[in-house]
């Protein structure tokens, strides 16, 4: 039996908006397992944030069930919700608007621990600060900078060090490393991939950098509007992707080797809108093998068509022999 | 090599420094750049480099003061822009030379249509009435692949891919002759930045533009671009065609730039980031500006700013390395193990 921490079922996040419901999350369904990472990948306005955030209930979810080993996180209470953080936390995107600019390192970094009580006493707290700088690969002697004074790869590892500081068993990172440069975001992804190991940490890594997912996780899931479209291990989906829009992200990619121009997987028209969509493929409009009576029939399923690999095209599964 | 006569652009020694209150930021130190008719060179480097400032030492938007540009040759076609006024150097910006630059939120002006933004360059060029400008902003809408009919539409009606498209539109609404984007798609979703550089490489063929690619990003690089200069704190630490620099990497920065980035058909590999960080530009290093960085730096780096030196063909490295001992190689092919 697989031991999984976190599971999400039928999850849904629905803004009320002057022209409808806007369905940022409509119904998305993953597990993940115990110390692995799963990618959640997409394009801007695909849900991938708030399904980060839902999760965590920083926003409140529309309905769905979101399992923190076992235990039904929606249903919690305020209290019972503020311990369970503990073991969910978030890295976000910007280091530099996330952080208190009025606080200084270690200010920052103890906050969490003396709000939860998790140590008391000044020198227990201070001493904790340091170890955690230390983890992070943060010199001691930024312990009383404030963050304006520090570069974005020292502010996300700040991040890192007040995520840590709960000793979470979950990190939710929403594109911990795309606002840094590539040899400043390569150090915190080491750093990220050097935590997991030392303290059995579950990752969910949003992000919309498709070579950094790949290298990062163990899963990945594919948002389009709102809904999972395709999610198999990582080797699998860059190596036989199967939905037309992860085909088109994957050849999307420039990659940096001399030789590689390519033929390019085309996408057509406008983005369908997330308000009130219709009740049929939300990629269909841009979709080049697009058919319209199979396509616009209904909303696609997500359907296992090898062991582990999941994808929600009605055309695809059809042809494979599936029944929709 | 190309000849004299045949350059859109060509600096000598260019250096621009910000004279600020907190000390001088010395933003670009040295630069020399030559570019042939039709020929796309992508700028490359990180935060900080200095490829930003170089480009708008180019069309002379350096804000002065606290900016300070010298320089010993800035031509753009053969002419010297350094000195001419500023009535003249309207007829440059737009007509010969012209810009993208990253971010389309803001490159556009909310309270005029889009259809007039684009119109606004092409009046002023062209000398044309507002009817016939309107008209050919039409049509330049229409190239960039969006129907006529919203010319009459605000930027907030457009979305990031489609603004990036107009910002493009009006770059190119006079065929320029040199085009700088800088960092045009950074802002976009990796289906929609395809798209636009798609465009982009078709539009530059089709009016024989010539164009500098700023960019962090190799992979854009790889995939657009005839020739390559990497910058570090300032200046070029290596330079050459596309094939020279990506298949035969001889700067130890770049090669730290390759071993960053996730090999996407290898997801084993292990990243090699550079440790450290870029100098600060108010207090450069007397040495190697990358000295401090680099895996391969010896006490002697640490002396003397190594020179931009042919390395064979028109591959051009700035490493002392190579000097001390003549078998330094780098090999991009161990990469990742």
């Amino acid at each position: 039996m697989a031991d999984n921490i976190l599971e999400v079922k039928n999850l849904k996040k629905y803004f009320k908006t002057s022209r409808g419901m806007l369905h940022a999350v409509d119904d998305i369904n993953f597990t993940i397992e115990r110390g692995k990472t799963l990618g959640l990948v997409g394009e801007s306005g695909c849900g991938k944030s708030t399904t980060g955030r839902v999760i965590l209930r920083l926003i409140e979810p529309t309905s769905g069930e979101v399992l923190f080993e076992g235990k039904d996180v929606t249903k919690l209470s305020k209290r019972e919700m503020r311990h369970m953080r503990k073991d969910m936390q978030i890295i976000f995107q910007d280091p530099f608007s996330s952080l208190d600019p009025k606080k200084t390192v270690s200010q920052i970094i103890a906050e969490p621990i003396r709000e939860n009580r998790i140590l008391t006493g000044k020198e227990n707290i201070e001493r904790r600060v340091l170890e955690l700088m230390e983890t992070v690969g943060l010199a001691e002697r930024y312990i009383n900078t404030y963050p304006h004074e520090l570069d974005g790869g020292r502010r996300q590892r700040i991040g890192i060090a007040r995520a840590l500081a709960m000793e979470p068993k979950l990190i939710i990172c929403d594109e911990p490393v795309s606002a840094l440069d590539v040899s400043i975001q390569a150090q915190i992804l080491n750093l990220l991939k050097e935590l997991q190991e030392k303290l059995g940490l579950t990752y969910i890594f949003i992000t919309h950098d498709l070579s950094v997912v790949n290298h990062f996780s163990d899963d990945i899931a594919v948002m389009y509007l709102g809904q999972i479209v395709e999610k198999a291990p990582a080797e699998e989906l860059f190596e036989h992707p199967v939905h037309p829009y992860t085909q088109a992200l994957l050849s999307a990619i420039p990659i940096p080797e001399l030789g590689h121009r390519r033929e390019r997987v085309k996408l057509k028209g406008e983005i369908t809108s997330p308000v009130e969509p219709p009740a049929e493929c939300r990629f269909a409009k841009r979709c080049l093998e697009c058919n319209e009576k199979i396509c616009k029939a209904s909303v696609p399923k997500l359907i296992e068509i090898s062991p582990n690999h999941f994808i929600a095209c009605p055309l695809k599964q059809q042809e494979m022999g599936f029944k929709i | 090599m190309v000849k004299e006569d045949k350059e859109i652009l060509n600096i000598e020694d260019l250096h621009v420094r910000f004279e600020t209150e907190d000390g001088i930021v010395y933003a670009v130190n040295g630069i020399n750049l030559k570019l042939g008719y039709k020929r796309t060179l992508g700028l490359v480097g990180e935060t900080g480099a200095g490829k930003t400032t170089t480009a708008l030492a180019m069309l002379r938007l350096v804000p002065d003061p606290p900016g300070v540009v010298e320089c010993r040759k800035l031509e753009i076609n053969g002419r010297d822009v350094r000195d001419i006024s500023a009535d003249e150097l309207e007829q440059v910006r737009g007509k010969e030379i012209s810009m993208i630059f990253q971010d389309p939120m803001t490159a556009l002006n909310p309270v005029f249509t889009v259809g007039e933004q684009i119109a606004e360059s092409i009046e002023i060029h062209e000398k044309c009435s507002k009817e016939d400008a309107m008209k050919k902003a039409g049509d330049m809408l229409e190239l960039v692949g969006i129907p006529r009919q919203r010319a009459n539409e605000y930027p907030h009606q457009f979305s990031g891919g489609m603004k990036q498209r107009v910002v493009i539109a009006i770059a190119l609404a006079c065929n320029p002759k040199l085009l700088i984007a800088d960092e045009p798609t950074t802002a976009l979703d990796v289906t929609i930045q395809a798209q636009v550089l798609e465009l982009m490489t078709e539009l530059k063929e089709k009016y024989d533009t010539s164009m500098i690619m700023i960019t962090h990003d190799l992979g854009i690089v790889a995939e657009v671009c005839d020739d390559v200069a990497v910058m570090y704190s300032g200046r070029i630490v290596e330079q050459g065609s596309l094939e020279e620099v990506f298949g035969k990497t001889m700067h130890p920065y770049t090669e730290g730039l390759f071993n960053s980035l996730p090999n996407i058909k290898n997801r084993q590999a292990k990243l090699k980031p550079i440790h450290g960080l870029m100098p600060d530009p108010t207090e450069i290093p007397v040495g190697c500006p990358f000295a401090p960085r680099c895996n391969y730096a010896t006490e002697a780096c640490k002396k003397a700013i190594p020179e931009l030196k042919c390395a064979g063909g028109t591959h051009l490295v700035a490493c002392s390395a190579y000097e001390r001992d003549p078998e330094f190689r780098i090999d991009r092919s161990k990469k990742n193990g």
